[in-house]
């Protein structure tokens, strides 16, 4: 057995409250990193994940302190040191790789001086060398043409791009251990797992530790050779990550793991009730509230963490026994849930070659006669059923959010048809009459940005009530709301709080709140779950498919993962820059034939499962624009046909009839079946 | 780390306490802004109750006793007229302090509420507008000020339109400048996409949000505004005499400082005591708002 590189020992950090109370972020956190290995560091939000990887680097939030225990890193008390000592370790013996990748960079500075100044400062290159240095530390984080990339300024990279000149920076001091805290949350799919062979090739290279801290099981199963779980400030569980997720022993991480909805069974998944507590508030096992293994001694003794078996696995629940003696995957067997409706052979919203752009030519265009960019969205013809829910995906910049704008009226369309029972949708919202508007409501992904931070939840759900059914007197409104708020299964008494007085899931249950109060008979969902914790997710993907089931309602749904999008949606359209690739039924869309941008979607998705490797198709360089002729997808293409591709737009294909699954690609149907 | 304590923070217990609420409490804890406020209060107790308690008729001559040094009878001295400096600085903020305050008033509403709407709209009206009031803004304020009440007069009610008017240019700026953080959020886009009117949006969404940017601007306009009347009151064109004005008294006393400071100390006290207390106030509003104060700033 090799030394521990990192060692935390029975450490708790906690923070004075307004009232002079200790509230605790961490308790008796120990764990151990050794060279070479990845400690995967899961839990929901809230539960002390980045508390603990800021003190990794020594660091600490201002007013937290150390309550007890300690971090020895290479044997030095990370606590102990002096400020100087501190600095030369970070950076140059273990580094931080933060979550806003974009955010880290200084903007004014070109890319590769950023790298120069870190290795100037933390190691002892210099002169010449700095400089093939710099090239060389490109080259490892593979951006292509290093020499051209180092001359860029951060706004001309690509969200995935920088990140890597983030990961080159921080391997500059060629540090033993990495702390990376959710690197790639909020990449899209390709690029998350472009970035996550390249640390892993990096690791098994260079013998870097790494510390992942992530609440995305799938990314935790890629990367980590052991997981640790925590929950409300506590390591419950520490095994290695195949154990972790084929025989978890913990009911926490059964109900994490029971909560993903996963790409290779249809329906959605359990959610599991309630929310941590505040870390060291209940005198048993913190879990006890949500636990269905819970016992009477639970609630009164506080679990300790121990070793189970003869493997090192470490659980801390008193029913242990029990738990691994139920079959885990049978259990996972039964959990997904398809909630019936049925979609009506009626259109809702028929959209036909839509076409939508941002472009404004100016005067001096005009004059000029400019050629036109190619417009942002174009080509977009879906006829979409009612009572059914049509899933748009795609990577980021593919428009879907463009299209879902137009369709409510913030954005103009340039030209083609959008009907709604017999309304015209492509005029603007100023122009349509109050009962349209009522008919088509939104959801936006940030429950954060969506509220009004100045609220009540009362306000906030009497606003569409006010609007659209102005006889209604004030206490109609108010029963109203509580009913609305009992729809979305919260307490009436939330009526009172502010946004800031909510959980992300509840906040986003308001907002939902509020779009049905309108009685809609469309709601666009605009990535409504990818800003929520799994365990809420699920809740809420369970309540938008009940309310769909109580009113017929047709959903438009955005969504980048698609797992969540098998859960959910009844039809699949599959957009890359603004075009339609591949549009069918779930079934259709999850099973070959693929379009070969489905597939490369498809392959680049993580699943909770150690052994499942992902398949990188096309290369992660996103594009500013879509081309101007032939295929959108030609420039990524791994199939690409030269002369064909780039200059005759593909003909749409019918694997069945016309009316069903549709693939856009010159790739003969039989072709695209061999996967 | 931020994220992780605020989100441990969130499940506790809920608070019932609105957002004035937090305000003040955050406000009672400030050592500045309590001073400050009792300053202002101090001021508006007086304006309201000096008629009545004045030791002396402020107005009343005592040909006699001019020029006199403090004593007993007269706290502060008399002027060259006789008066009784010490009744005179105690009612010479009345009418500078109600044409400020309604000023105020006068100029964050106009000016916010533009300054709202500019931003929400945005677009062609947005850029032309702010290019007025752009090129309004470069002309000295004085000069403005000058002009407008030579033409009109002294009557206090005409300057508090002035007033109102000329300070609300700045409160456009503020008021723009805070709603454009605000009109990419996604609250106003539900808000245009439930089909709500702009008056609404403006009034019910964008308002409460920018309310706190413009209550310390509004009481920094306030402060400038005060500054604004006594200078004008200096220069002769503030009350109609004979009725007392701290700017005025200033500007008539300076030539007997050397034998009767307190005649310029008086009204000089009484106007630099409510200028620091706004300020010191507005310093804890900002605070306790958990605001910058440089974005409360007037240009
Ligand atoms: N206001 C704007 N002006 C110009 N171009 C824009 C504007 N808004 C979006 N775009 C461009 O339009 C394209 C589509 O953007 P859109 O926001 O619809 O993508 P999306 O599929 O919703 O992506 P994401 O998953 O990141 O939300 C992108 O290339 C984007 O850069
Ligand atoms: S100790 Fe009890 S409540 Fe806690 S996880 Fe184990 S069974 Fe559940
Ligand atoms: S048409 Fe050509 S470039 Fe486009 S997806 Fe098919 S093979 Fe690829
Ligand atoms: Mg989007």
């Amino acid at each position: 057995m090799s030394k521990n590189l990192i060692e935390v020992e029975n450490l708790s950090i906690g923070y004075y409250n307004k009232g002079g109370k200790l509230v605790h972020v961490l308790k008796n956190v120990s764990l151990s990193i050794k060279p070479g290995e990845t400690l995967g560091l899961v839990g929901e939000s809230g539960c002390g994940k980045s508390t603990l990887g800021q003190a990794m680097m020594g660091y600490l939030r201002l007013g937290s302190q150390v309550m007890e225990g300690s971090i020895l890193f290479s044997g030095k008390d990370m606590f102990g040191l002096s400020t100087r000592d501190l600095e030369s370790i970070r950076g140059n013996k273990i580094a931080l790789i933060p979550q806003n990748a974009g955010e880290a960079l200084t903007p004014t500075m070109r890319v590769g001086k950023q790298i120069i100044e870190t290795l100037e400062l933390k190691t002892n290159v210099s002169g010449a060398a700095t400089k093939n240095r710099m090239i060389e530390l490109l080259g490892q984080v593979r951006l292509p043409h290093p020499e051209v990339m180092a001359e860029r300024y951060p706004h001309e990279l690509s969200g995935g791009q920088q990140q890597r000149v983030v990961v080159a920076m921080a391997l500059a001091g060629q540090p033993d251990m990495l702390v990376l805290d959710e690197p790639t949350t909020g990449l899209d799919v390709t690029t998350q797992a472009h970035i996550l062979e390249l640390l892993r090739d990096i690791v098994a290279e260079l013998g870097t530790a790494m510390m992942y801290i992530s609440h995305d099981l799938g990314v935790i199963a890629r990367v980590s050779d052991r997981v640790a779980l925590m929950y409300a400030g506590e390591i419950v569980e520490d095994a290695s990550a195949a154990e972790i997720f084929k025989s978890p022993a913990h009911p926490y991480a059964r109900g994490l793991l029971a909560s993903i909805p996963r790409l290779e069974l249809a329906g959605i998944p359990n959610s599991m009730p309630g929310q941590p507590p505040i870390p060291g508030s209940l005198p048993g096992c913190s879990f006890t509230p949500r636990c269905p293994f819970a016992t009477e001694i639970c609630s009164s003794e506080p679990p300790e963490l121990k070793m189970i078996l003869q493997t090192p696995h470490l659980v801390r629940c008193h029913n242990w026994e029990k738990v691994v003696a139920t079959d885990f995957s049978q259990e996972l067997k039964d959990v997904y849930h398809i909630v019936e409706h049925k979609a009506q052979d009626v259109s809702a919203i028929e959209l036909s070659d839509v076409e939508i752009t941002y472009h404004q030519p100016n005067m001096i265009d005009r004059l000029r006669r400019t050629p036109e960019p190619p417009a942002t969205v174009s080509d977009i013809t879906l006829d979409i059923k009612r009572g059914e829910t049509l899933a748009l995906v795609g990577e980021s910049g593919s428009g879907k959010s463009t299209i879902v704008r137009t369709i409510s009226g913030l954005l103009p369309a340039k030209s083609g048809v959008i009907q709604f029972e017999n309304c015209d949708l492509t005029v603007n919202v100023d122009k349509r009459t109050m009962d349209l508007c009522k008919k088509v409501q939104l959801i936006f992904q940030n429950p954060d940005a969506s509220l009004n931070p100045r609220h009540t939840v009362a306000e906030i759900i009497d606003q569409p009530l006010k609007l659209y059914f102005p006889k209604m007197t004030r206490d109609e409104r108010r029963a109203r709301q509580i009913e609305l708020l009992e729809r979305v299964r919260l307490d009436g008494r939330y009526r009172l709080r502010y946004p800031g007085q909510m959980s992300g899931g509840e906040k986003q249950r308001v907002a939902i709140a509020r779009a049905f109060a309108a009685e809609p008979d469309v709601v666009l969902c605009d990535e409504v779950t990818s800003a929520l914790d799994v365990s809420v997710q699920a809740a809420v993907l369970d309540l938008l498919a009940d309310l769909q089931q109580e009113r017929n309602t047709t959903y438009i749904f955005i969504a980048h993962d698609l797992a969540v999008v098998r859960a959910i949606a009844d039809r699949v359209a599959v957009l890359y820059q603004g075009r339609l690739c591949e549009v069918g039924t779930v079934d259709e869309i999850y099973s070959p034939p693929y379009h070969p941008y489905t597939e490369t979607l498809m392959g680049a998705v993580l699943v909770p499962d150690p052994d499942t490797e992902p398949k990188l198709l096309a290369s992660d360089t996103p594009e500013l624009a879509p081309p101007a002729k032939g295929c959108a997808f030609q420039r990524r293409c791994p199939k690409f046909i030269n002369d064909l591709c780039d200059e005759v737009t593909p003909p749409w294909q019918y694997p069945q009839d016309e009316d069903g699954h549709k693939i856009r690609c010159h790739i003969p149907i039989n072709e695209l079946l061999v996967v | 780390m931020t994220v992780t304590t605020q989100a441990v923070e969130e499940l506790s217990p809920v608070k019932r306490r609105t957002p004035l609420a937090d305000t003040w409490e955050n406000l009672r804890r400030s050592w500045g802004g309590m001073i400050g406020l009792t300053l202002i209060v101090f001021h508006v107790l007086l304006a309201l109750s000096s008629p009545y308690i004045v030791p002396q008729d402020p107005q009343l001559m005592d040909a006699p006793a001019r020029n006199e040094a403090p004593s007993t009878e007269h706290l502060f001295g008399t002027d060259k007229l006789g008066r009784d400096m010490f009744s005179r600085s105690l009612v010479g903020g009345r009418v500078a302090l109600v044409v400020t305050m309604l000023g105020t008033a006068l100029a964050m509403t106009w000016g916010g509420l533009t300054g709202i709407l500019l931003g929400f709209l945005g677009g062609k009206t947005d850029e032309y507008v702010m290019r007025v009031v752009d090129a309004l803004l470069a002309i000295p304020w004085l000069l403005v000020l000058l002009l407008i009440i030579s033409i009109l007069g002294t009557n206090p009610w005409v300057q508090t339109l002035t007033f109102g008017f000329t300070y609300g240019y700045t409160a456009i700026r503020v008021a723009r400048a805070a709603t454009l953080d605000y009109v990419t959020h996604e609250f106003v886009l539900a808000a245009r996409a439930r089909g709500e009117r702009k008056r609404t949006i403006v009034l019910k969404e964008l308002l409460p949000n920018v309310l706190d940017v413009l209550l310390v601007d509004g009481a920094m306009t306030w402060s400038w505004m005060l500054l604004g009347f006594s200078s004008l009151s200096f220069l002769g064109f503030g009350v109609t005499p004979p009725t007392p004005d701290w700017g005025f008294m200033i500007a008539k006393n300076r030539e007997i400082l050397a034998i009767q400071p307190w005649a310029v100390f008086g009204p000089a006290i009484m106007l630099s005591t409510l200028i620091i207390g706004i300020n010191l106030f507005s310093d804890a509003l900002a605070k306790a708002l958990g605001l910058d104060r440089s974005q409360g700033a007037p240009v």
